[in-house]
């Protein structure tokens, strides 16, 4: 039994070694008649419904695009690899994606993922643009730059808005201690406060551990005498709290950020009519009129049965940007890595967009988007303008 | 000389078992470089060999508890996210004061593996009193603690010196140009990339050295015997607390090494369930027993493939985790299931007695 080991051992060694081997000789076998873009997001675990999100969103306007005539008259190519919301996992999609060929890196989708990889494309010096990495470091080098709002802007803004319209006098904080998103808004919107006309009375935290049950934090709000509850969460935790706080018979003003858009479409078993009054700051709203969203939506819900959320909205955003600064940098699919992300960096401050998730978004050489937060409030089961 | 040396290796089992598990990581090691090279080594696999002397090392040293002491832990993720932490902490600290990246990733590989090990033998006395189901699911339950006081931790550095807090970075009190280390849930983004695929390999012979020689020492027979019959051993005289706890803390304190190497090959460090969680603790523990409880030489195997696997497979898109999951279960089957290891054994008999008929037909 022991030789047998041997013999196994030895045998899928070699096929170890016959499986790299193969790896290494189809790499760069791309076509030069096309851009190609890598996307790199959570596709499967906690994080898939936003790495999916984007995938679908950065598809669509892809093939918009192509159907369109494509870019500089050639196409976009786009391969989407899973990093199952993991930093190591998100490098080594990184480095797929460098095999099959690719010039330009979409993503990580989320913000830690997103910052392990920065340091990878600039040691290659390959553009990437994150759809939704708002944490600060994600833009840290020259060449990343970002779709969405950065984790300070957001909370900054909240605390201004909830501040210049005078909504309360004394608000609570419930944030996710374990995401890095959330505390990220959460310590933005308290230093912003110390400006602001209101006052902080209570500030509880939960953890991924623990998101079931929000009793206590929704009791220290109410016994603290808070008339607004600031939830830089995502939609998921923010629908327990809401129906939580309906059973404890406590009704002050909720607030939220971009991570609560989906609460009227992306829970099930959630009574809607719970979420009347909800303000939340978001780029995307699904059901917006105008006509650019009424044609996403559209589009997208026939494709892939759901709604699109702001995730979507961002990614889809991205490739048309993508796209606005290829055609303006005039860089060719056969240019290298390097030239296209040189010339990219030069395009990306001069664009200006009119996408999903604002008009004339135009970015600063750090790779921040300039772009304004529109605040809406939940009314009969829709986004109305505030 | 070498006759000696041969018929030593031919009489002393142990010895040739080790030497082939030497030799196995510096042919691969070898191996590897030649490819790398060559350039024929693509680049999902070249950023995937620092990660794989990771997970070796830490299947070998959960095999060391689990194995060779013979108590289930859930909680190796923990020692790890300590070494990880700890080192990635005195990294960004000393930065600037010490410019050499040698100098300073020793370093931080001895205070990785020295505070993981400190931590193991913390938790290591008043848990090693348990047995069986209940050391398992304290050990669980210590992983998940380590993990989640990481999550609150916020560390900051300013003229004025340190500032600790685990509310917020808000609370930290910091001056202007003071500097935050540990984030709390935003971990440590910024360490340098001191990780390689030699140090790697190194730290993986070492890992083996200490483990290998551990085991056939006076010491190892000891902690054998306490997994064989606790009563027995009390009873020949051998101290139960102090040979566990040996046991226990280095497999600790390597899985802190292993960290180092984790913190140190990728710029952002943040416990999350899936790094430094029980999911993680689940993973080496499936390395150890896919690779054999007590097979030192198995789990490197095993940890080796079981990491390759998803990531070769990423070409089956959608299908490639359903894969990876039916692989596993039929390669624990293979491995464990009474049936296949009588399979095994009448292969076994078979490859032998067709040998001497191959022999004999050469002669005639």
């Amino acid at each position: 039994m022991k030789k047998l080991n041997k013999v196994v051992s030895v045998v899928v060694a070699s096929a170890m070694v016959m499986a790299m081997a193969g790896c290494g000789s189809d790499a760069n076998s791309g076509s030069a008649d096309a851009y190609k873009i890598g996307g790199i997001g959570p596709l499967t675990g906690d994080g898939a419904a936003y790495g999916l999100a984007v995938q679908n969103a950065a598809q669509l306007a892809v093939d918009e695009i192509n159907a369109a005539g494509g870019v500089n008259g050639y196409k976009l190519e786009l391969n989407f690899q899973d990093d199952e919301l993991d930093a190591e996992k998100s490098v080594n999609a990184y480095n797929t994606l460098k095999d099959w060929g690719a010039q330009i890196i979409l993503g990580s989708v989320t913000s830690g993922c997103c910052i392990a990889v920065t340091d990878k494309t600039k040691e290659d010096n390959m553009f990437q643009l994150t759809p939704s990495g708002s944490a600060v470091a994600c833009t840290q080098y020259d060449n990343n730059f970002r779709v969405c709002f950065s984790d300070p802007a957001q909370g900054a803004a909240s605390a201004r808005y909830i501040g210049e319209n005078g909504l309360a006098s004394k608000v609570a904080v419930i944030y996710n201690s374990s995401d890095t998103y959330s505390t990220g808004i959460y310590e933005s919107f308290v230093s912003g406060a110390a400006s602001q006309p209101f006052e902080i009375v209570s500030e509880e935290a939960f953890t991924a551990d623990n998101k079931t049950d929000f009793s206590v934090q929704l009791q220290k709000a109410q016994e603290s005498g808070a008339d607004l509850i600031f939830l830089p969460i995502y939609y998921q935790e923010a629908s327990l709290i809401l129906t939580q706080a309906n059973g404890m018979g406590y009704a002050p003003k909720f607030f939220g950020v971009d991570g609560m858009d989906g609460i009227l479409t992306g829970v099930d078993n959630f009574d809607k009519s719970l979420a009347e009054g909800v303000m939340l700051l978001t780029p995307f709203a699904a059901d917006a009129t105008d006509d650019l969203t009424v044609k996403f939506v559209t589009a997208y819900q026939e494709k892939y049965g759901e709604t699109p959320n702001q995730f979507a909205a961002d990614a889809y955003d991205g490739v048309y940007a993508l796209k606005a600064a290829l055609e303006k940098s005039g860089a060719k699919p056969s240019d290298s890595i390097s030239d296209i992300c040189e010339g990219l960096k030069a395009a990306f401050v001069e664009i200006s967009i009119d996408g999903l998730t604002g008009e004339g978004i135009v970015w600063d050489a750090a790779g921040e988007p300039n772009k304004a937060p529109r605040a809406v409030v939940i009314e009969n089961g829709a986004y109305k303008a505030m | 000389m070498k006759t000696a040396f041969m018929t030593k290796l031919r009489s002393n089992k142990a010895l040739k078992s080790n030497l082939i598990t030497f030799g196995m990581v510096i042919i691969a090691y070898i191996l590897m470089e030649i490819l790398m090279a060559a350039g024929v080594l693509s680049n999902l696999l070249k950023g995937l060999l620092v990660p794989l002397c990771v997970y070796a090392i830490l299947a070998v040293s959960l095999n060391l508890t689990v194995g060779i002491l013979g108590e289930l832990s859930l909680g190796h993720a923990g020692f790890m996210c300590v070494g990880a932490f700890s080192s990635a902490f005195f990294s960004k600290c000393m930065q600037e004061a010490i410019p050499i990246a040698g100098v300073r990733f020793t370093l931080a590989i001895l205070i990785g593996a020295l505070c993981a090990g400190l931590f193991g033998i913390l938790i290591g006395i008043p848990v090693l009193r348990l047995k069986g189901d209940y050391l398992a699911i304290v050990t669980l339950a210590f992983g998940e603690i380590i993990k989640n006081l990481v999550n609150i931790l916020y560390i900051g550095i300013d003229e004025n010196g340190f500032h600790f807090s685990t509310k917020s970075s808000l609370e930290l009190n910091m001056s202007e140009n003071g500097k935050i280390i540990i984030q709390g849930a935003q971990g440590i983004t910024g360490t340098p990339n001191d990780s390689s695929f030699t140090v790697g390999i190194l730290l993986l012979l070492i890992t083996l050295f200490i483990v290998l020689n551990l085991i056939h020492s006076r010491d190892g027979r000891a902690i054998m015997a306490i997994r064989d019959n606790t009563i027995a051993a009390e009873s020949v005289g051998i101290n139960i607390t102090k040979y566990k706890l040996m046991a226990f803390s280095i497999s600790a304190a390597l899985a802190g090494v292993a960290g180092v190497l984790y913190a140190h090959n990728i710029s952002t460090l943040t416990a999350l369930p899936k790094n430094f969680g029980y999911n993680m603790s689940i993973m080496i523990l499936v390395f150890v027993v896919l690779g054999g409880i007590g097979n030192i030489r198995g789990s490197i195997i095993a940890a080796v493939i079981l990491t390759l696997l998803p990531e070769l497979l990423r070409g089956l898109n959608d299908y490639r985790m359903l894969i990876y999951a039916v692989v596993l279960i039929a390669m624990m089957l293979f491995n464990w299931a009474p049936s296949c290891i009588r399979w095994r054994e009448k292969m076994t008999y078979w490859l032998k007695s067709k040998k001497p008929v191959k022999n004999s037909g050469k002669e005639a």
